[in-house]
């Protein structure tokens, strides 16, 4: 029996390709048909990957067959570059990819659930077998290793997260944070659904606009509060979010410096997302003042991914390590099952709660 | 972060351990020579942290504690300061107390002098946009801030009892080192006084702890020092 992998991903392909070799409902009963002993298929906005178990070679072009949707016809199965990976190689790549280390953003975590979800899927359908069993249980033991020994998904790698991450290292707990939204831009409303999720009750909106602000008041379950309001909000709110379209800055050190006499054991956190900035930078020489602008949000982002690619070595030496261990454990393990007692163990068992 | 908690948990029974057998054989609290008063004050120092780290999840603060701890017990253990002071000290119930209580109260101060350097690391990376890897291990300022003035109360609590049972020992009283430990007090009640009046600014709060850690040490050199130069 060998192992494959057969797949496209953002890597390879672009979106129209990847839309096109998404898999129709019955792409697990072709594959079968195909020659695939077992099959799972793990399909995510950035990657459309088989992974099998045959007796004989089933060929790329086959598995690409079985995916194709027919929905553009500039695609063809031929064409498409679909790269293939074998047994120890076909290992290595899913625990890559359940680790995060072959994401687009790398080390994001999402992927350990969408592989997890469609293991769920083919094991319940009846696809997964002893094999794939196997493989996939390890790689999700894989992943949580590499994700507890090394720093892969350490620090946001997106704006808006950056700036909630930020927000948590001042004030901790959110729940009891005061947030004031200024400008109703979609960058300001993205930012502001992160911090209500993460438990921000208290939230306000101010915009030049009213019609606007109650828009995104009644997105957000905020209180309007009206423009010319706005700077009596400083002395009560921990965090201000800015977007206005202004030329000129709205906040200077000069008009906040008084309302921090009332607030001196109090941190304001500041975050400027609007271009041109509605912060004057001397704001953030004040005390218990940190300003935050797009640049600054960026760069941490930045330095967030480098660290992460840092970390990409440390995580090879765990998957490596677990890929020798997987094949000996699998030339010893199936060899001592023969197949049927092993087919039953999958069937009746369920993935365990702690990896769901 | 529990390796942390739980090495310096199995470190605080092992100190505990061994001022109970020193207190078994002197007869009193052993605090009779600067070698006990050191260990005497890494004891509070970990008393402190294994109250504190956990009720604020400030388990890192082990990661700065127990080094500190180390090297007290280390200079303890190398520097000759273990003698006898069995003969010139005769026990004293209410010397006892007043000693006991202001080593305790260094242990808070201690903490808190830590947990003053924690937020000052972590005030700086904020302030100035330059996040190291610390960044994502140190707690938020805020918790930092709470536990820094949790922390100041014990030790103004703990040190103002010892200094009033001072009074009560019964001996001389030595002046110089009253007016010293009296100043020691009036430092720490000026930052929680200018802590809750707002004079201060939380940085302002912890860069004082640093300063106050600093003095009362000093004050406990000049205590220990007089009482071994001052004996017969």
């Amino acid at each position: 029996m060998n192992l494959f992998c057969v797949g496209l991903s953002h890597h390879t392909a672009g979106v129209e390709t990847l839309e096109r070799f998404g898999g129709n409902a019955d792409v697990d009963y072709r594959l079968r048909g195909s020659g695939c002993a077992e099959a799972l298929l793990l399909a995510t906005c950035n990657r459309i990957e088989v992974y099998g178990a045959s007796e004989s070679r089933v060929s790329t072009l086959d598995i690409a067959r079985c995916l194709d949707r027919k929905i553009d016809d500039h695609i063809s199965p031929e064409s498409a570059t679909f790269y293939r990976y074998e047994d120890a190689q076909c290992v290595r790549h899913l625990f890559r990819v359940a680790s995060g280390i072959d994401s687009m953003v790398v080390g994001e975590t999402e992927i350990l659930g969408q592989a997890k979800k469609a293991y769920q899927a083919s094991r319940l359908s009846g696809a997964v077998g002893p094999h794939l069993h196997r493989l996939f249980q390890r790689a999700f033991r894989v992943a949580k290793q590499v994700r507890t020994h090394t720093d892969i998904t350490r620090g946001a790698v997106s704006v808006g997260s950056v700036a909630v991450d930020l927000a948590q290292k001042i004030f901790g707990d959110l729940r009891s944070c005061k947030v004031l939204v200024l400008g109703a831009g979609e960058t300001s409303e993205k930012t502001a659904r992160a911090l209500v999720s993460r438990g921000v009750a208290d939230l306000r909106v101010s915009n030049r606009s009213g019609e606007r602000a109650e828009n995104l008041a009644q997105l957000t379950t905020a209180r309007v509060v009206p423009f010319e309001n706005w700077p009596n909000e400083c002395r009560e709110i921990d965090i201000l979010i800015t977007s206005t379209s202004s030329e000129v800055p709205l906040l200077s050190r000069e008009k906040l410096a008084p309302t921090l006499r009332q607030r001196i054991d109090r941190p304001l956190f500041i975050i400027d997302i609007a271009v041109p900035r509605n912060v004057d930078i001397g704001v953030n020489e004040l005390e218990g003042v940190y300003l935050y602008d797009i640049d600054s949000l960026q760069s941490i982002a930045e330095q967030s991914l480098a660290m992460r690619r840092d970390q990409i070595a440390a995580a090879e030496e765990i998957i490596a390590q677990h890929v020798g261990e997987f094949e000996q454990s699998m030339t010893r393990g199936l060899s001592r099952a023969k197949g049927t007692a092993e087919h039953t163990a999958v069937e009746d068992g369920s993935l365990r709660a702690s990896e769901l | 972060m529990r390796f942390n908690f739980f090495a310096v948990g199995v470190g605080f029974i092992l100190q505990t351990a061994f001022l109970s057998i020193r207190g078994h054989e002197l007869g009193r609290c052993p605090i009779t020579n600067l070698f006990e008063v050191i260990i005497f004050v890494a004891w509070s120092v970990a008393l402190f942290y294994m109250v504190v780290g956990p009720a604020y999840r400030l388990s890192l603060m082990g990661a700065f504690t127990a080094p500190l701890v180390a090297l007290l017990q280390l200079f303890a253990l190398i520097a000759p300061i273990d003698h006898s002071n069995r003969a010139k000290l005769p026990a004293n119930s209410w010397l006892e107390f007043h000693a006991s209580m202001s080593l305790v109260a260094y242990g808070a101060f201690a903490l808190a002098c830590i947990a003053g350097v924690m937020y000052l690391v972590q005030e700086r990376q904020l302030k100035t946009h330059h996040l190291h890897s610390v960044f994502y291990h140190l707690p938020p300022l805020t918790d930092l801030f709470a536990a820094i003035t949790r922390l100041l109360w014990w030790g103004f609590v703990l040190y103002t009892l010892g200094l009033i049972s001072g009074f009560f020992v019964g001996e001389r009283l030595p002046w110089a080192q009253i007016i010293c430990a009296i100043g020691v007090w009036v430092l720490y009640a000026l930052i929680l006084q200018g802590r809750y009046l707002r004079w201060f600014a939380p940085r302002r709060v912890a860069a004082l702890c640093i300063v106050g850690f600093s003095a009362a040490l000093t004050l406990l050199w000049g205590i220990t020092f007089t009482a071994q130069t001052h004996t017969p």
